[in-house]
């Protein structure tokens, strides 16, 4: 008799598991299943693009594709183009120098003409890095797939977007049929609960994150993060979070949409208005995991144990807490020959202190930090002091919408005051395409995403950080604990 | 972009120990410039391979004439960092037609596929052995071959499986590329894009 039960039982779990499979799903799962095309049987899905960002950097060459191919550009209005990786930061209205880089930045005028793509180029008052840019218009919604030829691309999953980096042969195919080709990524979700303490920031628990997990540790996987801290992230926080996925190899990261995310959306220029806003937005109210739905992997921290971060080493996953010392070598998942190489570039050694280490440059932008909620964090410290006279400090917003906030929310006069120029949007010294480039041997400490070795100019020192430690390192000239500032 | 087709390829290999070798290391961005895909071979590993004054570093491996090869093998967590496909295509340009590692970034994987490049994904302890098999001898003959989806160390004999969708491997074989398929299939998804919402 007992085991008839146990039969039952058995059955009725498995009934139930079944039914779990076939209705549970994962906010993941809701986006990327609703654009496939086809499904290739032992090959990727073709997958469809609502929108596509292009840069004036990796699409020449997709559009050379086209042309030898006799190709057309299938949906030009799904495409925005804007210049940013190699545009200077000061004297914009001035002709480019350097004349490769203003070859790029013609070539995507051109196409974008040719094609009928609308393009933000230098000076246009909408112009700006592309993962600003999208979203603070409203081009990037809650549900879409966006990619575009940038693997911090996975910024835009901030409002529950899939959206990632791809290459350039992959730019030619968005160009010519909306689709790419991928096979469907892991599922990982990372839960952050508990309260975050004073002077962390979402830089921080994207550093930590990263610090956790390695800088390979979510390859192969799709992200998306949860918990009460990004419930409680600012719109600006949570891109900054989704923005570093890829330093953890993730091919994105995304956070559920919330009332925090409609609330930034409404009435933004191209987010949609009246019955259209209605509609979507009862859309956008489904798009969260089930409550039952599973993931390959699952990550849990808490808030209690993050502190102000910084970087030591040569990649985004060797970070620590500001006030520790740098790990020894043999407590790092990282191989010893790579750690000393890697400490070697830095001029670090192994259980040193961060804190008091020398300054020589500062950068606050990038698509990372360059919104209008870093720029009143790097103010909330340099209010009322100076910059140290030692720190060269390139302060670039990350659009020429932010700029204006800047100036209207007198955060500019802060900045003059304390003796820091405010510069004109774009990439800047975070990859060093243009003029701004950290010289070799310097230490800069950096609100942008890369700390690889030459990152920033040919043997420079980048530390990453949050714009509050960038700014207690700006005033003070040594890494400094930017709760002492507070 | 026509490529080569790829079928079994055998060959010496270079070795490139170290992990996390990022694609601002493959190429760094000062050299992402140029409009047309041409030339990206001479500044492959720019930085590891010349100093300020472009002299070659002589401890460098590419410097190194004891080795050669169409092979390129590195340490686990290849290709991190940026898209920028460019890094394919300064493998490709400079002469490798498959990169060993016990670990590939996605992006770079995708892009090397795309390129024509094979990324042979192998286990931690067969990279070890290819590294030892190539510091014993420089010459050492590796086979990669697709069509079986094995690596083999020729001098021992040692072999190992690799994995690969059936979808890129028919595209490898035979050099043709995404766009080809897409372009097959352009009324689904203009069908596709009628219905879609954005």
């Amino acid at each position: 008799m007992q085991n008839i039960w146990r039969f039952f039982r058995k059955f009725a779990v498995l009934i139930k598991n079944i039914k779990m499979s076939k209705t549970s799903s994962t906010l993941f799962d809701k986006v990327w299943d609703s654009h496939v095309v086809r499904k290739i049987e032992d090959g990727p899905d073709v997958f469809f693009i609502d929108r596509h960002f292009i840069h004036e950097v990796t699409s020449p060459v997709a559009f050379g594709g086209l042309l030898s191919r006799g190709l057309g550009v299938m949906f030009s209005n799904k495409t925005f183009a804007t210049a940013d990786h190699n545009t200077p930061t000061i004297n914009q209205h001035l002709p480019v120098k350097d004349p490769l880089s203003a070859n790029q930045l013609k070539a995507l005028e051109e196409n974008s003409a040719k094609y009928g793509i609308s393009h933000w180029g230098l000076n246009n008052p909408k112009n700006g890095i592309v993962h600003v840019v999208g979203p603070e218009n409203g081009i990037t919604l809650p549900g879409m797939t966006i990619v575009c030829g940038d693997s911090h691309t996975s910024t835009h999953g901030a409002f529950g977007a899939i959206a990632f980096g791809i290459g350039t042969s992959e730019v030619e195919m968005v160009l010519a049929s909306q689709c790419i080709m991928q096979p469907k990524p892991k599922k990982m979700r990372i839960n952050v609960n508990g309260k975050l303490g004073k002077g962390v920031t979402a830089k921080d628990v994207a550093l930590y994150i990263i610090s956790r997990l390695t800088a390979a540790g979510a390859t192969g996987y799709f992200v998306e993060f949860a918990g009460e801290v990004f419930e409680n992230l600012s719109m600006e926080g949570r891109m900054t979070v989704c923005n570093m996925s890829i330093e953890m190899g993730a091919r994105g990261g995304m956070v559920a949409p919330d009332e925090t995310t409609f609330a930034y959306l409404k009435g933004k220029d191209k987010a949609p208005k009246g019955e259209a806003w209605d509609r979507d937005l009862a859309y956008w109210k489904t798009l969260k995991t089930d409550d039952d739905a599973v993931f390959d992997k699952e990550y849990n921290f808490d808030a209690a144990d993050i502190e102000p971060m910084i970087t030591f080493g040569t990649n985004p996953g060797m970070g620590m807490g500001i006030s520790k010392h740098i790990p020894v070598s043999k407590d790092t998942a990282s191989g010893n020959a790579s750690y000393e190489k890697s400490l070697n570039y830095m001029g670090f050694h192994e259980d040193d202190a961060m804190l008091g280490k020398k300054v020589d440059y500062v950068f606050i932008g990038s698509c990372t930090n360059g919104r209008i909620e870093d720029f009143r964090a790097f103010a909330s410290i340099i209010k009322g002091r100076k910059k140290a006279e030692h720190v060269t400090a390139w302060v670039v917003p990350g659009s020429h919408v932010v700029e204006q906030q800047i100036k209207d929310e007198g955060i500019l006069d802060i900045l003059t005051e304390a003796g820091f120029q405010l510069r004109q949007p774009g990439c800047s010294a975070c990859l060093a395409m243009n003029d701004d480039k950290i010289p070799a041997g310097k230490y800069a400490v950096s609100t942008s995403n890369r700390n690889f070795e030459g990152r920033q100019g040919p043997g420079a020192r980048t530390m990453l950080a949050s714009p509050l430690v960038a700014a207690a390192a700006a005033v003070t000239g040594v890494v400094t604990d930017p709760r002492e500032l507070l | 972009m026509a490529y080569d087709k790829f079928t079994v390829l055998t060959s010496t290999a270079v070795p490139m120990p170290i992990e996390n070798v990022d694609t601002d290391q493959i190429i760094p961005a000062r050299f992402l410039k140029a409009t047309e895909r041409k030339g990206f071979g001479d500044n492959l590993f720019r930085d590891w391979r010349y100093n300020p004054d472009d002299s070659p570093k002589k401890d460098f491996v590419l410097n190194n004439p004891i080795y050669s090869g169409k092979i390129l093998v590195g340490g686990k967590n290849f290709g991190s960092g940026s898209s920028r496909e460019h890094a394919a295509w300064a493998i490709y340009d400079y002469g490798f037609r498959a990169v060993v590692s016990s670990f590939f970034a996605d992006i770079f994987k995708n892009n090397s596929i795309n390129v024509g490049i094979l990324p042979v994904q192998v286990s931690e302890e067969f990279l070890i052995k290819i590294f030892k098999a190539i510091e014993a001898d420089p010459n050492a003959q590796f086979e990669i071959n697709l069509p079986d989806q094995t690596i083999i160390i020729i001098s021992t004999g040692e072999q190992e499986s690799f994995d690969i969708n059936g979808y890129k491997k028919h595209n490898l074989m035979n050099g043709f590329d995404d766009i080809d398929y897409l372009q097959a299939m352009k009324e689904d998804i203009q069908s596709f894009a009628e219905k879609s919402l954005y």
